[in-house]
């Protein structure tokens, strides 16, 4: 059994709340309790039937207001696979929550009410799965019910969206005609939809091929604590923790230590503390080498004949998340994994207006859920792959160092 | 791919929960696991004892003692830490009703759920604890599932959910001001289930009530609540002897008891699959008062 971690995209009118619930509800994953408490919410409500979109509605504030505010976390499972669903609100005053739970998607599902077809909104999620790399794209036409379930406003859509698509050079689309509201497509297949020949939405989450999804050819690993128990029997041992962030590692690689730029062997690798031979993406793993090195957290340790880029100039995508704007010149700190240094905003390029894709000239200063063109300049160099080769050693964050919030994503050219 | 390459969901959430205390354990300085002798804190300590191996686990474990504790809870807790060689710090929240004249909870079913953070809250100002490893999962109630990771709260302990910093990939930013505090949980991403499966793949002991075992109980609201020094039969009660099991392990007298007769691991995990009640739904007294018990405890600096 394998884990699927996806992201759905879209706003309580394009029925997003009901379509997880209804996921929930008919893989018979929530619970008589749940349901009663689902209930009693309802009967404050008029019409008097269960509304399954209030199963996702976490927060008080946000039942009171009917929306959602922040980026919920739902788990669900099958036979075949364990789910994780990062459900983010769909308007563009949440960008910043929707990139937040679109950074660990490998699938994002964009709802579309089929009344609507493509719309801003629909742009605006497909360019973030864009910007993001989201390897793996779910159209899901909704409301299909109400198009009188017509075979020729589905195929529409879908000549509309792949347009899109091949703008934003997105692959691996998948669309579904569906009815959220009623169960069509969800889990059971569709009869009222006898036309649409593919699969119901749970059976493709079930089937959708993930093993390509990890770098196993660039061998990266970043230090991210250095275990030294200092005791009578394991004297000298030094094991550098952290995560192999791509590729495999074997006992006798010839390693670079960067960005110092020392060559080692590895000597022995370890998980929990007993010798594997090997370890590979995306284990914890404890690498220990052959030479006494000086190497701290942040440090880089990959194999000699593949390395990543170098350097402390950077050209990166941001995505600012701060009420306060980004001001040109400022200094941050810039967080990689487990490697910060400070950086400075040397110059903002460009914006990329989220609902055209289009490059517009920055006026006055960055603003919150604006992405946009940058250069940085970092202290101390930081060793990098650019975020289209390896998104998990390409991204990173902004720190305000006075205030301690996160403030951007940063995507590495 | 070849297949030997591949990691099944657990071994995933074990490398990703294993990530954040290295995290934590780099980040800050002085960082506690918040250890309650349940499950899911027995989980949380296998999980650092692999993440620091062959070192030892580089925090203490503190238990914020109710007073209202299974005795097989604290046995197992006491034995645990002496077998990892860890310290154990254990503060009571009878003596910060003393220290504090705070009001002790009335009622059949006296909670003192909510008086522990009060002596939480007070653990992490003695020691300057600036980060609290907690095993809060995001399936166990509607609030958790909005939680980060790393939750940063402020000097009273409390989480402003709209406040929340954007947590992105695997990146945890864990700077704080003076004063502050992070709470962390590494197995927010975990189920229920998926620590059943866990325990039973790493062969993790447990304390004995979470298996079948005969005691004298009696019906509340439903649930089957044991009989105790802190919950003592009414007159209408009809006090029954029956064989239960506990799915989660809380105080006595806010912790409902289910009916079982599993008395093993793989027996335990049947029933619990088979389950169409909620985890804190069948066991927990305290969450029913209202719908956003959660939500309004964790504001206050509540886990």
């Amino acid at each position: 059994m394998d884990l699927l971690r996806f992201i759905t995209a879209g706003s309580v009118d394009d029925g997003k709340s009901t379509l997880i619930g209804r996921l929930l509800y008919d893989s018979k994953n929530i619970l008589i309790d749940q349901l009663e408490a689902l209930e009693k919410s309802t009967k404050n409500r008029t019409d008097g039937s269960v509304d399954l979109a209030l199963l996702t509605d976490g927060l008080r504030a946000e039942r009171e207001q009917g929306i959602t505010i922040d980026v919920a976390y739902r788990y669900f499972s099958t036979p075949k696979r364990k789910f994780i669903i990062a459900d983010a609100p769909g308007h563009v005053q949440y960008t910043r929550n929707m990139i937040t739970g679109a950074s660990n998607a490998s699938l994002i599902i964009i709802l579309i009410d089929a009344r609507q077809g493509v719309v801003e909104q629909t742009r605006r999620h497909s360019i973030i799965a864009s910007l993001l790399r989201i390897k793996h794209v779910v159209v899901a036409v909704n409301k299909m019910d109400l198009v009188e379930f017509s075979q020729d406003v589905f195929n529409d859509i879908v000549i509309d969206y792949n347009q899109v698509a091949a703008q934003l050079g997105l692959k691996n689309i998948t669309y579904i005609p569906m009815s959220a509201l009623d169960g069509d497509n969800i889990v059971d297949k569709s009869e009222r939809i006898a036309w649409y020949t593919g699969k119901p939405l749970l059976d493709f989450l079930e089937e959708v091929q993930l093993d390509d999804d990890v770098n196993l050819t660039d061998a990266r690993f970043q230090v991210q604590f250095v275990i030294r128990p200092q005791t009578e029997e394991l004297h000298d041992y030094r094991g550098y923790a952290g995560k192999v962030i791509s590729g495999i590692y074997k006992k006798g690689d010839k390693v670079t230590v960067l960005p110092q730029g020392i060559d080692s062997t590895i000597a022995s690798v370890e998980i929990a503390g007993e010798e594997t031979g090997e370890v590979f993406a995306p284990q914890s793993a404890v690498l220990q080498l052959a030479d006494d090195i000086d190497i701290s957290r942040g440090d880089t340790i990959v194999k000699s004949d593949n390395r990543p880029q170098v350097s402390n100039e950077l050209e990166v995508l941001l995505c600012w998340m701060d009420d306060k704007p980004l001001l040109t010149g400022n200094k941050y700190l810039l967080q990689h994994n487990s490697r910060v240094v400070r950086a400075i905003v040397k110059q903002v390029e460009y914006k990329i207006d989220v609902n055209t894709l289009q490059q517009q000239p920055v006026e006055g200063n960055v603003k919150l859920n604006e992405v946009v063109k940058a250069t940085l300049k970092t202290a101390a160099p930081l060793v990098y792959d650019s975020y289209e080769k390896l998104s998990e050693y390409g991204s990173a964050i902004l720190v305000d160092e006075t205030s301690n919030s996160t403030v951007a994503a940063v995507l590495i050219k | 791919m070849n297949n030997s390459h591949h990691l099944n969901y657990l071994e995933q959430l074990e490398s990703e929960s294993i990530h954040i205390f290295r995290e934590v354990a780099a980040q800050f300085e002085k960082p506690a696991l918040l250890f309650s002798g349940g499950k899911d804190s027995i989980t949380l300590v296998h999980l650092a004892r692999k993440a620091f191996a062959p070192g030892r686990i580089p925090f203490p474990l503190v238990h914020i003692d109710t007073g209202h504790n299974f005795p097989e809870a604290l046995d197992f807790r006491d034995a645990m830490a002496s077998q990892l060689g860890a310290t154990l710090v254990v503060r009571k929240v009878q003596d910060t009703i003393r220290q504090r004249s705070l009001t002790e909870p009335k009622g059949k079913f006296p909670s003192r759920n909510w008086l522990q953070t009060y002596t939480l809250l007070d653990t992490i100002e003695e020691f300057g604890f600036d980060c609290c490893i907690g095993g809060a999962r995001r399936d166990e109630e509607k609030a958790r599932a909005k939680e980060r990771i790393f939750s940063v709260r402020d000097e009273f302990g409390q989480w402003n959910p709209k406040l929340q910093r954007p947590e992105l990939w695997n990146i945890y930013n864990g700077k704080i001001h003076k004063g502050e505090n992070v709470r962390v949980f590494p197995i927010s991403n975990w189920t229920e289930l998926d620590i059943w499966n866990y325990i039973r793949k790493e062969n993790i002991d447990l304390p004995s009530i979470y298996f079948a075992h005969e005691r004298k109980v009696i019906q509340h609201e439903g649930q089957l609540v044991a009989i105790s020094e802190f919950v003592q039969p009414d007159e209408q009660d009809l006090v029954m002897t029956k064989k239960v099991r506990y799915r989660t392990v809380g105080d006595m007298t806010c912790t409902a008891a289910v009916e079982s007769t599993a008395e093993t691991l793989e027996e335990v995990i049947n029933e619990i699959v088979a389950t169409r009640i909620s985890e804190r739904g069948e066991t927990r007294i305290d969450d029913k008062v209202t719908e956003a018990a959660m939500e309004d405890r964790k504001k206050n600096g509540y886990f």
